[in-house]
């Protein structure tokens, strides 16, 4: 059993502030108080097992209702009403230049308030304190609509319904720290005040919001408790980018599974020439098949207490799974101050590529070589890796074949040279040559 | 009686409808595409090039990515030959109808990527027919430039067919037999399953394809035994089983079929034969577009000129707007006259003229045209529409205060003035004026757009006819059009990234 050695609760001073002051009842909140009996939006999605089969019936929405008119013109509208701190399609944005594609933007607005952290950092599983800031406590102008299975077989949008006491209580609230245009938080059942941590049903839905939005630009990803997820009440984030992430573009070797099973049709494998290790999850004979071989790794994450990552991607058809280490190393005093200095903590969307600089020099001098030192601080080292990968399989029952079949993808021939991390966690220099 | 039962291709759902191979068919192109993709090549090399293109061998496609959908203009025989796709269901369709649930996610991420930044690939794919059989191709794309403006013209996708290699189970009396490459285990079971019942008839053989990924490809010749039915399930990467369920009168058996340990086919390579004859292919088609768009002036190349078409608008940017399915228009602020440098296919639906005919060419003549005289017009005017709307050459380059008239409210105006002077959105409504004169209460909303450098690059405005449909899809009207923004401004966001810190 893997367990992160015990450390004093670092007084972390990065920390994002999701929303405004909390605020007193009677001014319509998310919690038990206000939400049963508000009037909301509310999106339902058609109750089938398999969506990413199907297409839309005609008198339902059209597949680019969600994404477009619903998600996106709400968040505009909210734009408009001044509800965000800053624009962020004000802040400059580009590509690094060299091989990888990292996406570098330059916000000076996502400045962190120097609080002290609500929780520990070196427990994964920490259960919920209504005392703290979660999204309860939220107005109701921030919630764009809610989000949940509809009890037809056809898509639904409401412009107004009575939230009640039924699972239409999924909100998609806007991120008024927003790293990019759309971001938005998923939170399932906001007024059950669920904690950080990842469940089967919540997943599914987390997984089915980005079949609905049915583009591979809108992705949703999620951040474990000492993973820097900041609030420890159950959320995802989901923004739009048309643009892929580095980590999209890394080849991946297929992980063979012994002769036996695989009932769902999952198909997991590995990354292959990226800092950062992790697995990816594809396939499945249906959604909740796909959902639930990732969701039982999360929860096996979980339960060895090892911080992760994930990133859904591809309209629902691809996940990533990083388990990662930095926090650990952060506290332990082993990363570099000059990357401490950047002020980035490596989330999901920083592993997938997309790092998102507070000072302008750092945006200025940006390099490929920076997002690689910083990615591989974060990443298991293989053996560690390696390990965590044998609690997922034994966690979702699948046994690696031994004879490695498979050759690795050769097509795009990338040479990933840097050696795996020491066991002193030296500042490692890793460099990517691409052909 | 013959049952000939394929497993269900199963579609997936790209960023807009994607059908399975299958069942798209049922989907024909949108008819306000018909013109345009009708005339999409002729309007650049001229009526005689669909003959030339004929006679090139090989299987390719000729897509448009400025009619929006990015839609299929020109097959070539051969490649309806090999897909068994008819003209009809191609044209105007867009290329990834021909992918399939085991077609290699990350490949048809290159392709769009490739699409994107408008150059040159050369990948190996899995496609699928029209029956539903998946084979591998090898897919070679490249971009056509037009040489005055520097867009993308074209983009042209030769397919080189890729055979198989590896073994394949075949016999399936070997494989009940647990001999040559058929790992069969068949084991019986007495289970009585109603459900899922198929069409049975009296003797079905199983002939089993495996492709990528080990998704089964069934052809049913002849059942054994009476009258059966039969059913897939878990159908996955490994191993695949069915449930063959035979009534042998009152008493029902079931045969269960384990086919364990099948190589899955993840990715086959092309030969360099196979990827010469693409090039080939690929060069006979574009010196073949090249000559013959010196017949209409409008000459292609496969480079694009370095200075030209660094422009406001690049192919995807328009791909992206072209998925936007309302009327809008994007100004450049950049320019004096703020001209419209791009206005979607509803614009024109929208301010289209509703009674009269008439036309007016870039010469800037008015003449009716009856029904009967047909009057011939030089390639760069397109009618888009039966009404005679505007055509998008008429509208492109015009300052963007032309829907106005005599009668519109100068104080209105006036507002939109400043809210662009102080880089905000307004919504108002005035009074609009149509390609006929005919005038119409436009509820507008107009607002800033910035690109990838933080800077304002555009407007996008966004006009609804009052007396159109109110509330779609529980969607209010100014709702719709905040949609429209939205998506604008992710799509000139995204698409103006480029690398290194800009200069702007």
């Amino acid at each position: 059993m893997m367990t992160m050695t015990r450390i004093p609760t670092v007084l972390s001073n990065y920390q994002e502030d999701d929303s405004a002051e909390p605020r007193a009842c009677g001014r319509n909140c998310l919690g038990k108080c206000c939400l049963p009996v508000s009037k909301l939006p509310l999106y339902s999605f058609k109750g089938d097992a398999n969506p990413r089969n199907s297409s839309a019936g005609t008198d339902e929405p059209p597949p680019d209702f969600f994404l477009n008119n619903l998600l996106l013109g709400q968040w505009e509208d909210r734009m408009s009403r001044g509800l965000f701190r800053y624009d962020v399609t004000a802040c400059e944005t580009n590509v690094i230049p060299g091989g990888c594609g990292f996406i570098a933007q330059l916000n000076e607005g996502r400045r962190l308030k120097k609080r002290p952290t609500e929780f520990r950092i070196d427990r994964v599983l920490q259960p919920f304190d209504p005392a703290k800031f979660n999204f309860t406590k939220v107005g109701q102008e921030e919630v764009l609509f809610c989000f949940g299975a509809g009890k037809d077989r056809k898509a639904r949008f409401l412009e107004s319904a009575t939230v009640g006491e039924e699972n239409s209580s999924n909100v998609v609230a806007i991120n008024v720290s927003p790293i990019e245009y759309g971001h938005v938080l998923l939170i399932p059942r906001v007024s059950d005040c669920l904690p950080q941590q990842i469940d089967p049903n919540s997943f599914l839905l987390a997984l089915r919001m980005a079949v609905e939005a049915g583009s591979p630009y809108f992705r949703l990803g999620y951040n474990s408790l000492g993973a820097f997820a900041t609030i420890n009440h159950l959320h995802f984030q989901a923004y739009f980018l048309s643009m892929p992430f580095p980590v999209e573009r890394a080849s991946t070797q297929r992980i063979p599974v012994a002769k036996g099973l695989c009932q769902s049709g999952v198909n997991i494998s590995r990354l292959l020439n990226y800092p950062v290790r992790g697995l990816v999850y594809e396939g499945g004979n249906s959604l909740r098949d796909l959902s639930d071989v990732v969701s039982k790794s999360c929860m096996c994450l979980q339960d060895n207490n090892i911080p992760f990552n994930v990133l859904i991607s591809d309209s629902g058809w691809r996940i990533f799974l990083f388990p990662q280490c930095y926090a650990e190393k952060q506290a332990l005093g082993e990363v570099s101050q000059e990357l401490l200095d950047t002020q980035v903590n490596p989330a999901v969307w920083e592993i997938s590529g997309h790092m998102v600089l507070k000072r302008k020099k750092d945006f200025e001098e940006a390099t490929e070589q920076y997002a690689l030192r910083l990615l591989a601080e974060v990443s298991l080292s293989k053996a560690r890796f390696e390990e965590v990968k044998a609690y997922i399989f034994d966690a979702i029952e699948l046994a690696e074949s031994v004879k490695e079949k498979m050759e690795p993808k050769k097509k795009k021939e990338t040479l990933f040279q840097s050696s795996a991390l020491a066991t002193h966690h030296h500042l490692v220099e890793g460099c990517l040559v691409l052909q | 009686m013959l049952a000939v039962l394929t497993a269900p291709a199963i579609g997936r759902r790209a960023d807009s409808t994607s059908l399975s191979p299958l069942t798209s068919l049922t989907e024909l192109m949108d008819p306000s595409l018909r013109l345009p993709v009708e005339q999409s090549l002729a309007a650049r090399y001229s009526e005689w090039v669909a003959e030339a293109l004929d006679e090139i061998q090989g299987c390719f496609l000729i897509t448009d990515p400025g009619i929006a959908g990015h839609p299929i203009v020109f097959a070539s025989r051969g490649f309806l030959a090999m897909s068994g796709y008819s003209l009809e269901e191609v044209l105007g369709r867009n290329g990834r109808i021909f992918q399939g649930a085991a077609t290699d996610r990350r490949s048809v991420m290159e392709i769009r990527e490739a699409i994107r930044e408008e150059r040159t690939l050369q990948i190996s794919l899995l496609n699928y027919r029209k029956d539903g059989t998946p084979h591998w191709i090898l897919f070679h794309l490249f971009p056509v430039f037009g040489v005055e403006d520097g867009r993308v013209a074209h983009f042209v996708a030769v397919q080189v067919p890729i055979p198989r290699r590896s073994r394949c189970l075949r016999s399936s009396a070997e494989n009940r037999h647990e001999g040559g490459t058929g790992r069969f285990l068949v084991a019986c079971r007495n289970e009585f399953r109603s459900d899922y019942k198929l069409g049975c008839n009296p003797v079905v053989e199983l002939f089993v394809d495996v492709d990528n990924r080990g998704k089964l490809c069934l052809l049913f010749l002849a059942i054994f035994g009476s009258s059966c039915f039969l059913f897939l399930e878990s159908i996955n990467n490994k191993f695949v089983s069915w449930q063959c369920y035979q009534n042998y009168g009152s008493s029902s058996t079931l045969f269960h079929l384990l086919l364990v340990g099948l190589e899955a086919e993840e990715s086959r390579h092309a030969t360099e034969q196979e990827k010469e004859k693409a090039c080939d292919a690929a060069n006979s088609i574009l010196s073949t577009l090249a000559h013959y768009s010196k017949l209409t002036g409008r000459v292609i190349s496969d480079k694009r000129r370095s200075e030209a078409g660094i422009s406001a608008i690049n192919s995807s940017l328009v791909i992206s707007l072209g998925r936007i399915k309302q009327s809008f228009v994007l100004t450049d602020i950049q320019l004096p006259q703020m001209p419209i440098v791009y206005a979607s296919d509803e614009f024109l639906n929208l301010t289209g003229a509703q009674l009269s005919l008439s036309i007016r060419t870039p010469a800037s003549f008015l003449c009716t045209i009856s029904s009967n005289l047909i009057l011939a017009l030089p390639a760069c005017v397109l009618l888009n529409s039966p009404h005679l709307s505007y055509s998008r050459h008429e509208v492109l380059g015009r300052e963007c205060w032309f829907l106005n008239g005599p009668d519109t409210d100068a104080d209105v105006l006036h507002q939109i003035r400043q809210s662009i002077q102080a880089e905000h959105s307004c919504t108002v409504r005035l009074l609009n004026y149509r390609k006929d004169r005919s005038s119409f209460w436009n509820l507008f909303h107009i607002s800033p757009v910035r690109n990838a450098s933080g800077k304002i690059a555009f407007y996008v405005s966004v006009q609804m006819d009052e007396n159109a449909k109110s509330n779609e899809h529980g969607l209010s009207p100014h709702m719709r059009q905040l949609g429209v923004v939205g998506a604008v401004k992710v799509a000139v966001r995204s698409l103006s990234m480029c690398a290194g810190p800009s200069r702007r």
